[in-house]
């Protein structure tokens, strides 16, 4: 009789097994638990919603949208087909077609893969004709950016596919998606794409759709992306890139009293209809390979150069706030300054005031190399030692924006670099330095480096008479202006307003004075204040620097052009900035001259003497 | 007669499975209907009239296991059909019946005793000749039927020895598929030697008298394994042998061959503790398990009804199984308590086998799931099966 218990006892156990396997895959593992997102049950569709349009400071529309059409293709659904007719209808060859069919089915044979992307509307046109007749090819719409002008490519950015890294960080992107990969379309990325619907659909196991996933109970509607617009001036922007034509540098100019960024020019810079469509790739490493004038570098952001004379301002205003000097304390200059025992520890001075008496303003106008020097020299004087004197003098630079991230809205940046005590200190380690070590910090030319929208800040603070706001590109989105704090609250320097009167005296000499470094570039009826600049460079001739704002009373834009190898500020940086000044507050300019000789001026020689040396150069190695 | 209620809430069990598949569930219901007709006939004639005509019954369905190869339909590669108009008769579902009661009928027989060799080669080949036939259509996951049911010869007095042999060798089977031929005949060797050490040490065991034993059972190990291995890789088919490779886990080709169990196994998993409900398992309306009317029947349960259904089903079954036993135990008649043993036998192991494909404890191998898959007949087969050891039960008392 113990044989039936034997019988009882196995189907015991495999009844307690099943039961423990199915606690097992039902409730512990999680593997089998599939959420609507990954199950194979259901599809995913997802609905795009059409990207923002941006429109400019005076609501002229610079990015809209054009639908582009790719040809789709379901490989198991292709009957035989005219393949000569249908590859001259697409405009490819039959071996690709036969390239891009197996391609296609290797994928996968059910799912619709992308056959030809982007075909143009007149193709479409053409061919939604004609679509019938080919089996198992249909037509997709899709929403491409257009650019109205062939312009501000740095400020909009792009978009592009997402990339891995991004997709798994975050969950919003699925494989294939666009995004703003640079620029305002990356920044402002949120709110231009809007939000995508979802829909989820049953499917059976031949991925046949068979109705609504739980009755459309996940489902989400799309949310059509924002407008954004940009306080660029598109016009003022347009103007300026033509005025920069065959010159490499950047170009930033801004509305003081807001810290709008009126317009953000690169050069060379590109058509920013290369980026879109069928030939983007392509396109991109076209732009990519030009490793000699990288138009793909925002040179306004990201170009750090040696701001010479005009931190001259700086030195002035911080001498004034330590009160070593007055505007009437008075230098004098022989040609230079001597600051050792060598002959060689001698800088050299163009001003040509020849011994006379150099006062603050003179000095200004006058571009003079001693009297900054000396200048500079009793600023770090003043205290008992050097680290102290330097420390005092470099924070008072950085209150200016200088040596540091902006942390504006634009994608990119970079810091500069503002010297400090700590920096001198380990650069002479065993050696007791002094103001004289550094002297070329008082002409803007030692270590310090600044880039063009740093100098343009700059510009903006003397305009201010002493205050800031962030520089920033945004000015509404969906038409409602953005209420930030870090770009509405005013960041204050550490100098005093009424140090900035005598500076800015100066600075408007530069351009009206007969004596002045700027005096070609006066304009009639519109009061500039500015100042040029001149910064030796190692690789060639000197840069070519101007910043200025205007008007001299309640300043309208403050602006600093950079022209990299443009000889010195007055030949190239100050005719461009006094032609904008003109255009953004009068609409045109009263020099046509100076327009024709900015068009037609090339400075590409220089570049390719310079290409050229470093070919050489890297030969010789 | 209380389990005749089990046996009915397991037919409505099945209506309400069958719901699911809109188009085969109204034919179901009509293989339903006429199972009742089929149970009252059954229940109408007398008990004796099954001992009387085993022999006739069995010749008739071997015979129409041999017709198959003459007259039969092929479906999924198995001649396995008779096509009769509108729908098919699968006769191995009624072979098991017969094969059955021939069997009781021969263990009936007062002088039968299964240790004796020739009357265990008798039995054993009642139970053979309908297996081979079947392995010849090939449907070898029907066949194997016929060799669990030696644990009904066991029960009635068959050595525990043939068993033990069996269970033996899927034990040595099963390691030889897992570890591979060379290095489970040093495992099994190994064991080996160290019991005989054993039995050397405690002296009851002596070399040099029992040595040719030894050396047959080293012998008839290491052929027995060679063989498994030799059968597995040129006998079987690959589609065989890929089976047990998803069982054992040495293969996890998700989309190919191991399609069907990973797509039962993430239906059943998706159920969670309290399933989707009645017709909400959406992977079931999706259609994505293969047979799912049929041999994946299970995984439908485990999506709509979750965890706490699935199991229930499961105790279900065990307990109509533990209840036949019990009731076969208590028979009086040797023919109805052979009988008993072999219905229980059969119903749990289409149940064993059946649930462990679909969870994925057992390799693939195509049976149904009694009173739960869709197909008129094993519904009949298995009708037929219990009705009869009904009728067989409510004559006990006029057996003496």
């Amino acid at each position: 009789m113990e044989k039936k218990y034997i019988a009882y006892f196995s189907i015991l156990l495999v009844g307690l097994i099943f039961i423990a396997r199915l606690f097992y895959i039902q409730v512990i593992d999680t593997k089998y638990k599939p959420s609507p997102l990954n199950n194979s049950a259901v599809a995913v569709k997802y609905d795009y919603p059409e990207r923002g349009f941006i429109y400019d400071r005076n609501g002229e529309l610079i990015v809209a949208n054009q639908l582009s059409y790719d040809i789709m293709i379901v490989p198991r659904d292709v009957k035989t087909l005219d393949t000569l007719e249908f590859c001259n209808l697409l405009k490819i060859e039959k071996d690709d077609f036969i390239r891009k069919y197996k391609k296609a089915r290797i994928y996968s044979p059910r799912l619709p893969s992308v056959f030809v992307a982007q075909m143009s509307k007149n193709d479409y046109a053409y061919l939604q004709e004609k679509m019938y007749k080919y089996k198992g090819f249909y037509i997709q719409k899709r929403s491409l950016r257009q650019y109205s002008l062939n312009s501000a490519a740095n400020v909009l950015g792009y978009i592009g596919e997402v990339n891995n890294t991004l997709l798994n960080k975050n969950s919003y992107y699925q494989q294939g998606e666009l995004i703003g990969i640079n620029g305002v379309e990356k920044e402002y990325e949120e709110a231009l794409r809007g939000l995508k619907g979802v829909k989820f659909i049953q499917r059976n196991r031949f991925n046949k759709e068979i109705g609504p996933y739980k009755d459309g109970m996940y489902d989400t509607l799309a949310t059509v992306g924002k407008d954004v617009t940009i306080t660029l001036d598109i016009k003022l922007q347009k103007y300026a890139e033509d005025l920069m034509i065959n010159k490499r540098g950047g170009i930033v100019a801004l509305e003081p009293t807001t810290g709008e960024i009126l317009s953000l020019v690169s050069s060379p810079t590109y058509d920013p209809n290369l980026l879109v469509g069928r030939e983007r790739s392509k396109n991109y490493k076209k732009l990519r390979a030009d490793e000699a004038s990288n138009p793909l570098y925002d040179r306004s952001l990201l170009a750090q150069y040696p701001p010479g004379s005009p931190f001259k301002i700086i030195n002035a205003l911080i001498g004034l706030q330590e009160q070593v000097i007055t505007p009437q304390t008075h230098f004098y200059c022989y040609g230079g300054f001597k600051y050792g025992r060598s002959s060689k520890a001698f800088m050299k001075c163009h001003c040509g005031t020849n011994g006379s008496a150099v006062q603050l303003d003179r000095g200004i106008y006058k571009s003079c190399n001693s009297y900054f020097a000396n200048t500079y020299k009793r600023i770090i004087e003043k205290y008992p030692t050097s680290s102290e004197g330097m420390k005092t003098w470099s924070d008072h630079v950085k209150s200016f924006g200088l040596g540091d991230y902006l942390h504006n809205d634009l994608s990119t940046g970079v810091k500069g670099v503002v010297p400090d005590e700590k920096l001198y200190n380990r650069m002479y380690p065993n050696f007791r330095w002094g103001p004289t070590t550094n002297i070329s910090n008082a002409i803007g030319q030692g270590e310090i480096l600044t880039t063009p929208i740093q100098l343009a800040n700059i510009t903006a603070i003397v305009a201010n008479r002493g205050f800031y706001f962030t520089p920033h590109i945004i000015k509404k989105i969906d038409n409602k202006p953005i209420q930030m704090d870090k770009f509405t609250v005013p960041k204050r320097t550490t100098i005093n307003p009424e140090y900035f009167d005598p500076v800015v005296e100066g600075m408007f000499h530069v351009v009206e004075n007969p004596g002045g470094t700027a005096r070609w570039s006066k304009v009639e009826g519109i009061e500039i204040c500015g100042k040029t600049g001149t910064a030796e460079n190692p690789h060639g001739q000197d840069h070519s620097i101007f910043i200025a704002f205007a008007p001299k009373d309640k300043p309208k834009i403050a602006i600093a052009v950079f022209v990299e190898n443009g000889y010195w500020g007055s030949r190239w940086a100050g005719p461009i900035a006094t032609l904008m000044i003109e255009k953004y507050l009068n609409g045109k300019s009263t020099r046509p001259w100076e327009e024709k000789r900015m068009h037609e001026g090339s400075i590409q020689d220089e570049y390719d003497k310079q290409l050229l040396m470093k070919e050489l150069e890297k030969a010789a190695e | 007669m209380g389990w005749i209620n089990i046996y009915a809430a397991s037919v409505t069990d099945t209506s309400q499975g069958v719901l699911d598949f809109s188009t085969l569930y109204g034919k179901q219901l009509q293989w339903i209907g006429f199972s009742t007709v089929i149970i009252v006939i059954i229940i109408a004639i007398d008990s004796k009239f099954y001992e009387r005509f085993s022999g006739v019954f069995y010749i008739i369905s071997m015979l129409s296991l041999v017709g198959l190869f003459i007259f039969g339909s092929t479906v999924n590669g198995a001649t396995s059909w008779y096509n009769l108009g509108g729908s098919s008769i699968q006769p191995s579902e009624f072979a098991k019946g017969a094969t059955v009661l021939a069997l009781a009928n021969y263990l009936n027989e007062p002088n039968r005793d299964l240790s004796n060799l020739k009357d265990q080669l008798s039995a054993f080949s009642i139970l053979l000749l309908p297996a081979i036939l079947i392995i010849l259509q090939p449907d070898a996951g029907s066949a194997l039927i016929y060799f669990a049911l030696i644990f009904v010869l066991y029960r009635e007095g068959l050595p525990a020895i043939y068993l033990g042999l069996g269970f033996l060798a899927i034990v040595l089977f099963l390691l030889t598929l897992y570890a591979g031929f060379t290095s489970s005949i040093i495992i099994v060797f190994s064991i080996l030697t160290l019991f005989f050490v054993y039995l050397l040490n405690t002296k009851k065991f002596q070399l040099n008298r029992e040595w040719p034993k030894v050396i047959m059972l080293y012998v008839f190990i290491g052929l027995f394994l060679f063989s498994v291995d030799y059968v597995f890789n040129n006998v079987f088919e690959q589609r065989h042998r890929d089976r047990f490779s998803i069982v054992l886990g040495k293969n996890v080709d998700t989309k190919g061959i191991g399609y069907n169990t990973n797509q039962s196994m993430l239906t059943i998993g998706s159920g969670g503790l309290t399933g989707k409900g009645f017709l909400e398992g959406d992977r079931t309306q999706g259609n994505f398990v293969p047979e799912q009317d049929t041999d994946y029947i299970f995984s439908t349960v485990g999506e709509e009804w979750g965890f706490i259904g699935s199991s229930a089903v499961i105790i279900i079954f065990i307990a109509f199984i533990l209840r036949i036993i019990r009731v076969a135990e208590r028979q009086k008649s040797k023919f109805s308590r052979v009988f008993g043993y072999s219905i229980a036998t059969i119903f749990f192991f289409h149940f064993m086998i059946n649930v462990g494909m679909v969870i994925g404890l057992l390799p693939t191998i195509g049976i149904p799931l009694p009173f739960f898959s869709y197909g008129g007949s094993s519904l009949w087969g298995f009708t037929i099966l219990l009705f009869v050891f009904i009728r067989l039960d409510a004559d006990r008392t006029y057996e003496w």
